[in-house]
């Protein structure tokens, strides 16, 4: 039997509120396949599931609010039995009685919430709380999570009366906003607090790379133009194949190399507060592609639905504020991650070039990097890669290294 | 297509890439990008939109002459006349 539990989206996120769900049970799922859609402080998720299987039971019901790690569906393994997993599921209910506490790191499947109501512990954690149908619709017509109304009918089930009580002193909904900012305060005061960082700077002259760009642009239709972010994320990209330590996780005092270069894309949201979605293995892509899987990301994460694996699987993170004006970026580590690399807004300045001093496109390229895995010097080669890369456009348009 | 219901094209295209506008709220003279938060990626996606809801292709050059909603619905008008 596979337990499909709630997954963490994101170093803020701690729990969620289950919106909806893809599947039912009976159905067969695969890798990557999105199986409900679930509410974080900054979004609602596609979540994506990473084992194939037959759903056989859903234990969350929608709008229930459950910590990061809570079993939200039961699926059957390829071949597996319903008797066989109904057995598993005693074995390891009779496991978690037995144990003094759950372990903090895997929380128990649910709250104990029909405790309150008299059933025993044992059941209360691992059976599905009894709820009338009435119970259920009027739930989700107001709004209430049943993991938080205590059941007073027969054997503990949840009653009509239960959840208009619960109802009626209900808290406000949370305010997304609100919820948005506390979640990247926790992140970035997590940030400030552990990684010690360091912050470097570059301009790079951009006349050769928006130069190429113009020529290709007015040869295209709008549906094959690109932005100037696109060669700025692929030269990013390049040059982190060459200097590997600042694209992967530190994880349990140790740093983890990314499996590709997978570019967490700063997008700010309509509602204010940002998100950093990844697009994967952005070095091995040409332009045109990018270009349409940084539009689709940024549609889709203005219009709040992105995907799961997105939300974990950046392994540095691109900031591009030079369209609100300002020149230099002085980025805050997205944890687990070990750098960011921001740009700024492109100038024409004064750039001496040959001797002479020409008028040229210029950004500031910045990077700030985790100190217990990288240091200044190779930080500085990093960011001079970028700059060099940027000189050869036409070499960043090839898919492959 | 009437003037009206090209508007009407302009203002749901919008309202995909803006879901948060109003289009009562939107004055049509008034340069469209200082009251929607459309960064460049936003506005290219517009345009792909435009395009295929009503299959114009807007060349690059011409991005200047689109500042005002007005100045988007009687470009897209030229072009389909």
């Amino acid at each position: 039997m596979i337990e499909f539990r709630l997954p963490s989206l994101g170093a803020e996120m701690d729990e969620g509120t289950l919106l909806e769900w893809k599947v039912k049970p009976g159905d067969h799922v695969r890798k990557g396949d999105v199986v409900a859609v679930v509410d974080t402080s900054k979004s609602a998720i596609d979540v994506e599931i990473w084992d194939e299987g037959t759903i056989y039971e859903l234990v969350l019901d929608v709008q229930e609010t459950v910590p990061v790690g809570t079993v939200m569906a039961r699926l059957l393994e390829p071949g597996e039995t319903p008797e066989h997993a109904e057995e598993e599921k005693r074995k390891r209910a009779a496991a978690v009685a037995g144990a003094p506490t759950p372990s903090p790191a895997v929380p128990a499947a649910r709250a104990p919430v029909a405790a309150a109501a008299g059933a025993s512990p044992a059941a209360a954690t691992e059976d599905r709380q009894r709820v009338s149908p009435a119970a259920r619709k009027l739930a989700a017509e107001v709004g209430v999570a049943l993991a938080q109304v205590a059941g007073t009918g027969p054997d503990g089930t949840i009653t009509r009366d239960d959840v208009a009580r619960s109802a009626a002193t209900k808290v406000p909904p949370k305010d997304r906003w609100s919820e948005m900012r506390r979640a990247i305060a926790a992140a970035m005061a997590r940030s400030k607090r552990e990684i010690p960082h360091y912050y470097l700077a570059t301009d790079i002259p951009l006349a050769a790379v928006t130069r190429w760009l113009a020529e290709r642009n007015e040869q295209r239709s709008v549906t094959g133009r690109v932005l100037l972010a696109v060669p700025l994320l692929k030269a990013v990209a390049r040059a982190l194949v060459r200097y590997p330590e600042f694209n992967g996780h530190f994880r349990d005092g140790a740093f983890v190399p990314g499996g590709g270069v997978h570019l967490g894309v700063a997008i700010s949201l309509r509602q204010g507060g940002l998100i950093a979605p990844a697009i994967r293995d952005v070095d091995a892509m040409d332009i045109d592609e990018l270009m349409r899987r940084l539009a689709d990301l940024v549609a889709r994460a203005r219009a709040l639905t992105l995907r799961s694996s997105e939300m974990t699987d950046a392994t540095i993170t691109v900031t591009n504020l030079g369209e609100q004006g300002v020149e230099l970026v002085q980025g805050v580590i997205y944890p687990p991650q070990v750098a960011l690399v921001g740009f700024g807004k492109v100038t024409v300045r004064p750039w001496v070039e040959g001797g002479k001093v020409v008028a040229a496109p210029v950004v500031t390229a910045s990077l700030a990097a985790d100190h217990r895995t990288s240091d200044g010097r190779r930080g500085a080669l990093l960011l001079a890669e970028i700059a060099r890369l940027l000189q050869d456009p036409g070499s960043l348009d090839e898919a492959a290294r | 297509m009437d003037e009206t219901a090209l508007r009407q094209a302009v203002f749901a295209t919008l309202r995909r890439i803006a879901p948060e506008v109003a289009p009562a709220e939107l004055a049509p003279d008034r340069p469209l990008r200082d009251q929607v938060d459309l960064d460049s990626i936003d506005w290219l996606n517009f345009l792909l939109g435009l395009h295929d809801a009503l299959g114009v292709e807007i060349p690059e050059t011409d991005y200047a002459a689109l500042v005002t909603l007005d100045d988007v619905v009687a470009y897209l008008r030229a072009r389909l006349a």
